[in-house]
């Protein structure tokens, strides 16, 4: 099966460290985020250099996050139905055709495949980036102050523990299957997974209410408690605005040129 | 009256789209400061009984008082810091993503302020022994660790009564004379609910039993532990080679 349903949940995919990106607030890394994403989703797909830039600033954060190449790399992975469709769209796109080792290709089509894995694979880069030096609680924090609304990120929130829940589920579902002899590695070996996805939903689920009991018998009302108190240091706030606001200007250079 | 003393009258409780009622008419009186074990098989409704006490299953007949308080929806606030409940299944309990953040959730629920937090969290974890553990996650952790950070949990609260489902499974013999200590130790009011004959000897002076949805027996425990009819008619056994006139 996939790898990260091992019953580890998503609270997890946050590789711990100590890296400058680490330590940032949690607020400005994902407005930061949030602003190179846009920045690069903007860029005009015809100036690849722009791209390049957009690629230099991503990789570089991956390094100085110490963040490990093949755990990034594997992550990227959930963005190849994307390029797989992107690779599709030259040979079914119309217009005007160019040859490419012999085959006919759309102009266009390949313009618009190059835009979306461009884009694509730049923005899941940020994501993860985000995701692995910043926990779920803690980018739930940072909504709440974003003034993002409490119902909006205790939904969010709900949400996470919810998966992490199933996942978890799953992951002791799983052992208890390969305890009793059944090795399921690949997707077309998880029938017996499959078959019993109707009581791992039931399980999850009463599980979910379990766990919403006993927060409500220690108090829960609707909001998470903000348990961290200091305010965002301004410093943070300038170095995390430095990546987008490189974007920003190769986003402008890349308009005007 | 005291603020700590469980009375339970006549509860009668029906899961939605159930058949059979599986609280048939308990009747419960717990003085403050006591220490009761509430005995009983597998499916006598203890978990349900729990539940009721703290305001988690909705009242469908019978009554409650915690204290000098009904259980009703403007009450249940107060009465969920006075009665600390720890669950039957501790993975239940925990749900946040450090011990530290999992046992300050409900003392900011309460609204301690945060610059107490800490010391407040870091209090409750020494009284289980859990100190060590303070920056793990609680998914992470053994059956027995979890059990005490459960408790703590519980504890960060300063509830005036304790309800304990459970509390010894999954725990080594040491891990279980441990808890057993903790909870003598503790001031509060406790009701503990076990299968655990010696456990709940060792630790309570009286005991209930439940069978059936209702109380059917109540004493001081070492007498009820003495009737082997009684244990026998309803599924209790003691450990092998335990005998109760010997100590
Ligand atoms: N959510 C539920 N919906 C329907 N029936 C339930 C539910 N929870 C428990 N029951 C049923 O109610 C009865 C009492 O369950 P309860 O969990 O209170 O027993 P218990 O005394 O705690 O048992 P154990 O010693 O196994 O923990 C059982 O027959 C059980 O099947
Ligand atoms: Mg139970």
């Amino acid at each position: 099966m996939a790898g990260g349903l091992d019953g580890r949940g998503v609270g997890h995919l946050v590789i711990h460290g100590h890296s400058p990106v680490h330590r940032l607030a949690p607020e400005t890394k994902v407005v930061s985020t949030f602003a190179f994403v846009i920045c690069v989703a903007l860029t005009p797909r015809e100036q690849m250099w722009a791209f390049g830039v957009h690629a230099a600033v991503a990789l570089s954060i991956v390094a100085l996050a110490g963040l490990p190449a093949r755990v990034v790399l594997a992550r990227l992975a959930v963005i190849i139905p994307f390029l797989t469709f992107a690779a599709l769209v030259p040979f079914v796109a119309g217009g005007e055709e160019i040859e490419v080792l012999g085959i006919g290709l759309s102009r266009d089509g390949l313009w618009g495949a190059w835009n979306v894995a461009a884009k694509a694979s730049i923005g899941a880069t940020a994501s993860i980036i985000l995701s692995a030096t910043t926990s779920v609680p803690e980018i739930l924090r940072a909504l709440t102050r974003l003034r993002v609304p409490k119902v909006l990120v205790s939904i969010m929130a709900f949400m996470m523990r919810y998966l992490d829940l199933l996942v978890d589920q799953l992951g002791r579902m799983r052992t208890s299957m390969t305890a009793r002899c059944h090795d399921p590695r690949w997707l077309w070996q998880a029938k017996p997974i499959a078959s019993s996805a109707g009581a791992l939903f039931v399980r999850s689920y009463e599980r979910g209410e379990r766990v919403h009991q006993a927060m409500l018998s220690r108090g829960f009302t609707g909001t998470m408690p903000d348990l961290e108190e200091q305010a965002t240091p301004g410093g943070d706030w300038a170095r995390a605005a430095l990546p987008p606001v490189v974007a920003l200007a190769v986003l402008l250079a890349a308009v005007m040129l | 009256m005291s603020c700590t003393t469980i009375q339970v009258a006549d509860l009668r409780f029906t899961y939605p789209g159930a058949h059979d009622s599986v609280l048939d008419g308990l009747s419960v009186s717990i003085g403050e400061g006591e220490r009761v074990a509430l005995l009983g098989p597998n499916g006598s409704g203890k978990t349900t009984f729990v539940l009721h006490l703290n305001g988690l299953l909705s009242l469908q007949s019978g009554t409650i008082r915690i204290g000098d308080l009904d259980m009703t929806d403007a009450n249940l606030p107060e009465i969920r810091r006075r009665v600390g409940a720890v669950f039957q299944d501790a993975d239940d309990q925990l749900f946040m993503q450090s011990v530290r953040d999992d046992v300050s959730f409900g003392p900011a629920n309460l609204g301690v302020p945060r610059g107490d937090l800490d010391g407040v969290v870091e209090r409750a974890l020494d009284q289980v022994g859990a100190m060590p553990l303070i920056d793990r996650t609680p998914h992470h952790l053994s059956g027995g660790e979890k059990r005490r950070v459960a408790i703590a949990t519980v504890l960060a609260m300063e509830p005036h009564a304790l309800v304990l489902d459970e509390p010894t499974s999954g725990l080594d013999p040491v891990g279980r004379r441990e808890l057993a200590e903790l909870l003598a130790g503790l001031p509060q009011t406790q009701l503990v609910v076990t299968h655990d004959l010696p456990f709940a000897l060792q630790t309570c002076p009286r005991s209930m039993i439940v069978s059936g949805g209702k109380v059917v027996a109540d004493g001081p425990t070492r007498e009820v532990l003495a009737d082997a009819e009684l244990l026998a008619a309803n599924r209790l056994e003691l450990p092998y080679g335990f005998d109760v006139s010997a100590l």
